[in-house]
């Protein structure tokens, strides 16, 4: 018999209501990997006691005929949700000893459908970054490498990539502002959805930028997408941006069947300096669904090349302002005062120690692009790109197009420490692929579709019509099953 | 609709060592919204609560916490603004204002920068009978109100309450076109006045429920009309704002001192410098809080965590429906309908509550003017002696226009009347009972009252010569049949009877 803990959600599921497994042995061998696995890691807390007795009650909830979607099923979570009780830093010092009294309501939600949580997943601080190297528990590593180089499980849901990738869990929950699903997701081989904008609550979510960030599963399979998508989904009255509307059931939309669908190819995503590898990927991408009888259209996405600079203006000027809570009074880190501090010595301390660089380096970003004189220059200038960014894609959906293909990352996973010297603006064109999206509100998933020649996983992004995630999922399904990527990497840790 | 017709006042003029001033007054307004509930919380608002008891997690900032917009207040809002005759806008929005403050714990407050909830309006502000200014609003937007730091419970910390933040707060913005101390205090009196008609706050200025801040500035005569027909402030002085002001006594002193200050400066040839100020009540003076330089860069942005508030106009339609009437209305209708002069309509009409016990005296006395003199002159000097409020009045509105009544019908003298009335007032009953049970009514019966002048005229035969010498001295037969009669005797019927029997 096969590991427990390498086991896809829908598989475990149906094995625990089939009775061939119980929750209380599929989570002890997720616990087993976990702490086996330090030098990953991926995980910053775990939770074994909530897990164990999660995972009793599922049992006892299977035994008695009621099996929720994802009765039993074991996961991590990222840093950034607030599970009731249990710490939670957002990968952050200035939430040092931190213990939430409440549940995010995307946790709540997946414990009443019978998840079982073994702890909680490493990320970049306050997830900022791309490559896991801001957080204050140090990088976790990607379970793929060449040789013997480490390499980033990307960011910011580096944690929860890794996690699935190494089988430490079933799934794990993660977030996305400008890619921080998706580009861990194609680094790792493994699936990552970011749903439309309002489909999953933000509540109890550490808030980065709230008009980008949105949750979603981080899975092996699409079909395990499916399942814990439609989990983690619905209408939340404590979220003023969430929406009420139906969750369709994702999973049943799964035939593979997308003949007649049109998909576009943005002619902007060809970026200069793109590597051949990621060119050939996307080229056999389009040959997979178009074998799968969809209709193939090139398309123009014309304001793609000012979603940079937009995105970094926007998501640092909200985060200056959502960070601004962390101040020492009430919660988390305060800085050791000298006497005669005052107030404001407690407030520079504070935030000089508790934040990293990357963090420090948004705060003073998004404070110098809200302030006077400047609001009009960047702030709105940036709001009027992302209206036309919008634009763009509602008019390419109006034209008839059902999703979009794209590469989901311009290269595969890196070295950990090799842009440590370099530019951020480097590390930033990591999102060039993703950032539309959040801008958009759009849902997106990254699906593992190749390996590059040194034998690293590369994924491709699929980008659908709002509200759609279940149309998405299925033309994500069809190119899944066309490429058959399978590939794992091989244990080290 | 009735409406009253009024003057303009003349502006506060200031004589200053060269030349004459005059004073330009806006206020901004900060009224705590009538509610149970905070603006983005279900925390109470209750006054007096324990420390840090009515904190939700967002009031406190927590990590993920988001706002949700309390229903409640936005009808609160839209009520004022009808009661000021102000446009109501469908589309309005919450931006953030970013500083650090303790007491601010999300490092931003919620407030409406660039679409308030409310736009232009008005208030009337009386200054006297015929004499009124208008007075024009420029905005209303809701927003958070912050926590309290305490300073003085230890001397090396200081700790923050958060049981206030996050209360709604509107704050009414007015153009400049209050003009001198006098009306500006009346101006948040009247604005005071018209939120408590309307139950949208509750006025208490005290616990700081309504507080201003008061911009000042000083012109030469003749700019002020300059302003006013093109708009254009070039032609009035640098202001300067004083903060956070909660009594009208302290508001008129700030405003005469501040104003005096100005003028010293300009006349000695210097510049006003626009800054934050703060009276000192004990010193009797302004002084700096924040200059221009150190005044906040609030960054303001749309809050991303609220979508705009949209409202429907049937909506606004149903709550305009449900507004009370509003003191210029009631006064006017009091003048026009019932009759009563303006000083006592304005009189009645200060509080609600006072207005309705008067109609409700006016339903049974049936006589405007006789109830407004007997509300005004003995039921609230009796009261004001007691140190009561209308609240703990011993008389119903029914027994005092029982009183009215029997005035009006003549069965009783206004002698009588107070002696009745204190008889009520002490120890209650029907009046209309308590006059039949101790024969306090009135006697008209003129075979009576003859009799009783004519026994007096007997008893009396010097004065009777007197009288009939020096005409003047009848007023004594009429004292003399008044005692006999126990005061009973209808005065006016006396007269006539003593003055026929001692005709010469």
């Amino acid at each position: 018999m096969t590991d427990l803990n390498t086991l896809t959600l829908a598989d475990a599921r149906d094995k625990l209501r089939a009775k061939d497994i119980s929750s209380e042995e599929l989570t002890g061998a997720c616990l087993k990997a976990a702490e086996a696995s330090g030098a990953l890691n991926a995980f910053v807390h775990h939770t074994p006691d909530v897990a164990m007795a999660q995972a009793k009650a599922a049992d006892a909830r299977i035994a008695g005929g009621d099996a929720p979607s994802m009765c039993g099923l074991p996961i991590g979570v990222k840093d950034l949700f607030c599970t009731k009780h249990v710490p939670g830093q957002a990968g952050s010092r200035i939430l040092e000893g931190f213990l939430p009294e409440y549940e995010s309501t995307i946790t709540a939600k997946l414990f009443d459908a019978g998840t079982v949580m073994l702890g909680k997943l490493n990320m970049d601080e306050f997830a900022m970054g791309s490559s896991n190297e801001t957080s204050v528990y140090g990088n976790a590593v990607n379970p793929w490498k060449v040789d013997d180089r480490q390499l980033t499980p990307g960011g910011s849901s580096g944690g929860s990539a890794a996690a699935v990738a190494a089988d430490l869990c079933l799934a794990a929950t993660g977030t996305d502002t400008g890619g921080s699903i998706r580009q861990p997701a194609a680094f790792t081989g493994t699936v990552g959805i970011k749903p439309t904008y309002g489909r999953c609550s933000r509540w109890g979510v550490v808030a980065f930028a709230s008009s980008l960030d949105q949750a979603g599963p981080m899975t092996k399979t699409v079909r395990d997408a499916a399942i814990m998508l439609e989990a983690m989904s619905g209408f939340d009255p404590k979220d003023s941006t969430s929406a009420d509307l139906p969750v369709p059931d994702f999973e049943a939309m799964l035939t593979g069947d997308i003949r007649g669908k049109k998909i576009g190819i943005p002619k902007e995503y060809h970026m200069d300096g793109m590597p051949a590898e990621i060119e050939a990927l996307w080229a056999d991408g389009r040959k997979m669904l178009e074998d799968a009888g969809a209709v193939m259209v090139d398309i123009t996405l014309p304001h793609t090349k000012y979603a940079l600079p937009a995105y970094y203006v926007i998501a640092p000027a909200e985060a200056s302002s959502n960070l601004a809570r962390y101040d020492g009074v009430r919660y988390g880190h305060r800085a050791k005062l000298d006497g005669g501090d005052g107030i404001t010595e407690m407030y520079e301390k504070t935030r000089a120690e508790g934040f990293g660089h990357e963090v420090q380096r948004r705060v003073m970003i998004g404070t110098y692009v809200l302030s006077a004189g400047f609001y009009d220059a960047y702030y709105n200038r940036a709001r009027r790109v992302r209206a036309l960014i919008k634009k763009d894609f509602d008019d390419a959906f109006a034209a008839g197009i059902d999703a979009i293909l794209t590469p989901a990352t311009p290269s595969s996973a890196f070295g950990l420490g090799e842009m440590k010297n370099a530019d951020p603006v480097q590390m930033y064109l990591n999102d060039v692929f993703t950032v539309t999206v959040n801008l958009a509100g759009l849902p997106g998933i990254s699906v593992p579709t190749g390996l590059d020649k040194a034998g690293l996983p590369l994924g491709l992004q699929l980008i659908g019509r709002p509200w759609e995630e279940g149309d998405l999922l299925n033309t994500a399904y069809a190119l899944e099953q066309a490429a058959g990527f399978v590939s794992k990497p091989a244990k080290w840790w | 609709m009735l409406d009253l017709t009024f003057e303009t006042p003349k502006p506060k003029v200031i004589a200053g060592a060269k030349h004459d001033w005059e004073l330009v007054i806006g206020m901004e307004i900060h009224a705590q919204v009538s509610s149970n509930a905070k603006l983005f919380s279900g925390a109470s608002t209750k006054f007096g609560a324990e420390p840090n008891s009515n904190v939700a997690f967002v009031d406190a900032a927590m990590p993920g916490m988001l706002p949700v917009i309390n229903n409640y207040c936005v009808e609160q809002a839209v009520r004022t603004g009808l009661g000021l005759k102000a446009d109501i806008n469908l589309f309005s929005a919450f931006d953030r204002k970013n500083y650090f403050y303790p007491d601010q714990p999300a490092g931003y407050q919620i407030s409406q920068l660039y679409h308030p909830i409310v736009g232009e309006g008005e208030v009337i502000v009386d200054m006297g009978p015929g004499v009124a200014r208008r007075v024009r609003i420029e905005r209303i937007h809701l927003e958070q109100d912050a926590g309290k730091s305490i300073h003085d419970m230890d001397p090396n910390s200081s700790f923050v309450d958060l049981n206030r933040a996050g209360v709604a707060l509107m704050e009414i913005v007015s153009r400049p076109d209050i003009r001198g101390p006098e009306e500006a205090a009346a101006y948040m009196l009247k604005l005071r006045q018209i939120l408590r008609y309307l139950g949208t706050c509750d006025g208490d200025m005290q616990s700081g429920n309504l507080r201003a801040d008061v911009n000042v500035s000083v012109c030469r005569p003749g700019q002020y009309e300059k302003y006013q027909e093109t708009q254009d402030f070039s032609h009035l002085g640098t202001r300067c704002e004083i903060k956070n002001m909660n009594s009208t006594r302290f508001i008129q002193q700030a405003i005469e001192v501040e104003a005096r200050r100005q003028i010293a400066i300009l006349e000695g040839g210097g510049e006003v410098d626009q800054e934050t100020r703060g009276f000192d009540p004990d010193r009797g003076e302004t002084r700096t809080q924040r200059s221009k330089e150190e005044a906040h860069d609030y960054r303001y942005f749309p809050d991303p965590d609220l979508l705009p508030l949209e409202i429907e106009q049937d909506w606004v339609d149903e709550i305009a429906k449900t507004l009370p009437e509003l003191p210029d209305e009631k006064k006017a209708r009091f003048v026009k309908v019932l009759g009563l002069s303006e000083y006592d309509a304005g009189v009645l009409t200060a509080d609600t509550v006072n207005a309705d016990y008067f109609e409700e005296v006016v339903a049974t006395g049936k006589d405007g003017k006789l109830s407004a003199n007997w509300v005004i002159n003995e039921l609230f000097g009796r009261l004001k002696k007691d140190d009561k409020d209308i609240e703990d009045c011993p008389v119903s509105p029914a027994q005092l226009g029982g009183i009215v009544a029997l005035i009006k019908a003549g069965d009783i003298s206004g002698k009588i009347a107070k002696d009745l009335f204190e008889i009520v007032y002490t120890e209650g009953g029907d009046p209309a009972q308590i006059v039949d049970a101790r024969g306090m009514k009135q006697v008209t019966d003129t075979g009576a009252i003859e009799t009783a002048v004519d026994e007096i005229i007997a008893a009396n035969p010097d004065q009777v010569e007197k009288a009939k010498a020096n005409p003047k001295l009848a007023g004594w037969f009429v004292g003399q049949v008044m005692k006999a009669t126990g005061g009973k005797a209808n005065p006016k019927v006396v007269n006539e009877l003593v003055a026929a029997k001692l005709a010469p």
